[in-house]
């Protein structure tokens, strides 16, 4: 008869595996925490500069006929009104052609069309958002615009809208389409069985149960053109300030472009003054707006994932 | 015994072929409303990739006579205030050393974050920052990050990024600032990747007794590594193609001239592909066709990056 001797078996291990088990963890951790340093820095850079600008200006400068920072004109309205000139009438490119090309793709295309057309699709969202900036004014003014209205400016908002909105497509398609593609295919089954077909299938079940992912495909398409410079950088003009204005075919600037300007120096004013860091300003109000957008459109697309 | 009789001919029998059963139960209403909605559907996906189509041509179409004269030269000439003259060889060089700079900062930092987030954190609230944060940082425009290398990199660090006669516009700070953006999205997609590994796998490992780094180091991140190598490359593809953080972090336009070693130069100033590109589009109409055999070359090299990286996908790709 073997004793049996219960005594505690210690079961912590090598403690030198464990240290390097610890420092490979803390390591891991720090890198993880770099991205939260990042967005403090951020919005640290942001505000600071900000608060700077506003200490600088006065309050009456504001409020003016243009953005011209040269001269102290500080309109951010002007901005802010060409940011929406420019995204609206990118989304109402985007928004149709994207939907429809999202509702095609989930619903219509055969697999092997699906296959060869979703890349190409892809590769639109993967081109530099100067090379669109350049389009619109070698192809897009020139042989569209002037075509149409002859005594449009060479430099106007409208191809630079129809640029962002370019660029726009691919996104609000891929995430319509990962809406679409979400529903589940009892509901479609169902709407058949009851005698309807495609047409009627697609816009009266199918769409509205995506909708919350549809929306949020338009309010990140939104998002992204608010924020896209490059573009209306190119075609748009407006370098040395612009004034206030709602004339689409006319030329115009953004918020992103009139930052650009600034950091390019066609509008910097070397030294220390308003001018220099109303960058910062216009960096904040940006930010702010696409913050909110993308919190709402992630939102939605959670209540979307919930739902089934 | 009765006479049967067989009919002389078989009476008539509709064919129960499927599309005579369709056409039988879908009459004819509506059918061109039908097909009208899907090649309306169909136009939306055909206009899209027509302008992609209408894009290249149009970029070729001007970009050809300026390589077809200037060839190699174009690719070794730097910037100029002539047309004639200018090339962009220092946008490539200035555009690889970015490239080269995303990758040695952005792919540690970007794959050790995913890791960390898929491995090692647990649902504190340290943790549900994180991911907030990169989620938000990822939908963040490129200029607002040129602010923050302009603030960080340029004016706080310049003294040590660059060198004294750039004032803080160096190459290193528009890496940095290129890095910083490329960083969300290599977590995101590195983070992706490690979730598809099936966790049969790394509970096997602990089974067996090894600790949790053991166990990502030798069977998580092998099995996740092609999709975290494609994530990561069409991330630098991405930062390859950026302009605006570059315009306000200090790529030159102008007239540049550099010298010294390699490790010297990462403290000057230096110039980019899409820098390049938007400074000739700007400019007098002889520096147009330039700018389209720019765009040209930079979209050709984007292209083969993410030619790479799905060639490296499928090749190690594997099904456990």
């Amino acid at each position: 008869m073997s004793q049996f001797n219960p005594t505690t078996i210690d079961l912590t291990g090598d403690r030198r595996r464990h240290r390097k088990e610890n420092s490979i963890r803390a390591a891991f951790m720090g890198a993880g925490a770099v991205s939260v340093l990042i967005s403090v820095g951020i919005v640290y850079a942001l505000a600071d500069g900000a608060v700077d600008f506003l200490s600088k200006v006065e309050m009456s400068t504001l409020w003016t006929d243009g953005w011209f920072p040269r001269r102290g004109d500080f309109d951010v309205k002007t901005l802010v009104v060409g940011t929406f000139l420019v995204a609206g009438i990118a989304m109402a490119f985007a928004a149709p052609l994207g939907l429809g090309a999202a509702i095609y793709l989930s619903e219509y295309a055969p697999p092997r069309v699906r296959k060869l057309l979703k890349p190409i699709l892809e590769v639109l969202a993967g081109i530099p958002s100067v090379v669109l900036g350049f389009f619109a004014i070698s192809f897009i003014t020139p042989s569209v615009l002037q075509a149409i209205k002859s005594d449009i400016a060479f430099f106007n908002i409208l191809a630079a809208g129809i640029g962002v909105g370019i660029l726009t497509i691919p996104i609000v398609a891929s995430v319509a389409e990962d809406a679409l593609r979400s529903v589940p295919m009892s509901l479609r089954e169902a709407s058949y069985g009851l005698g309807s077909r495609k047409m009627a299938t697609t816009l009266k079940i199918v769409f509205p149960a995506a909708v919350s992912g549809i929306v949020a495909a338009l309010i990140i398409g939104v998002s992204r053109a608010i924020g896209e410079t490059m573009v209306v950088a190119v075609a748009s003009g407006a370098t040395g300030g612009s004034l206030f204005s709602l004339d689409i075919f006319g030329s115009g600037s953004t918020l992103t472009a009139a930052m650009a300007a600034l950091g390019a120096g066609t509008d910097q004013v070397v030294g220390d003054n308003a001018a220099s860091v109303s960058l910062y300003f216009l960096g904040l109000l940006l930010f702010v707006m696409t913050l909110v957008l993308n919190f709402l459109g992630e939102a939605l697309v959670r209540r979307l994932r919930q739902d089934y | 015994m009765t006479a049967v009789t067989v009919p002389a001919e078989r009476p008539p029998v509709t064919p129960v072929t499927g599309t005579a059963l369709e056409r039988a139960l879908r009459g004819r209403r509506l059918q061109p409303a039908q097909a009208a909605f899907r090649w309306a559907l169909l136009s939306c996906l055909l206009v899209s990739l027509a302008v992609l189509v209408v894009l290249m041509v149009d970029v070729v179409r001007d970009a050809w006579p300026v390589l077809v004269d200037r060839g190699f030269d174009f690719f070794r000439a730097g910037l100029s205030r002539t047309a004639s003259s200018a090339g962009i060889g220092q946008g490539i060089k200035g555009s690889l050393t970015l490239a080269a700079i995303i990758a040695v900062i952005a792919f540690p930092l970007g794959i050790g974050s995913a890791v960390y987030l898929e491995e090692y954190a647990r649902d504190t609230r340290f943790t549900r920052a994180i991911v907030v944060t990169v989620r938000n940082l990822a939908g963040v425009p490129s200029i607002v990050y040129g602010i923050l290398g302009l603030a960080i990199f340029v004016q706080a660090m310049g003294s040590i990024l660059g060198s004294p006669t750039v004032g803080g516009r160096s190459v290193l700070a528009g890496g940095l600032t290129l890095a910083v953006l490329v960083l969300p999205i290599i977590i995101i997609t590195a983070q992706e990747a490690l979730r598809a590994v099936p966790s049969g796998i790394r509970e096997a490992a602990y089974g067996v007794g090894a600790t949790p780094w053991e166990a990502i180091r030798h069977h998580v991140l092998p099995y996740a590594a092609p999709g975290i190598l494609t994530g990561t490359i069409l991330a630098l593809a991405r930062g390859i193609g950026e302009t605006a953080p570059l315009i306000l972090v200090g790529a030159t336009t102008g007239f540049l001239t550099t010298s010294g070693g390699f490790f010297e130069q990462l403290r000057e100033g230096y110039t980019a592909l899409p820098m390049v590109v938007f400074a000739w589009a700007k400019e007098r109409a002889d520096f147009r066709p330039l700018a389209a055999a720019a765009i040209l070359v930079l979209v050709l090299l984007i292209f083969l990056v993410n030619a790479v990286a799905i060639w490296l996908r499928n090749r190690y790709e594997q099904r456990w």
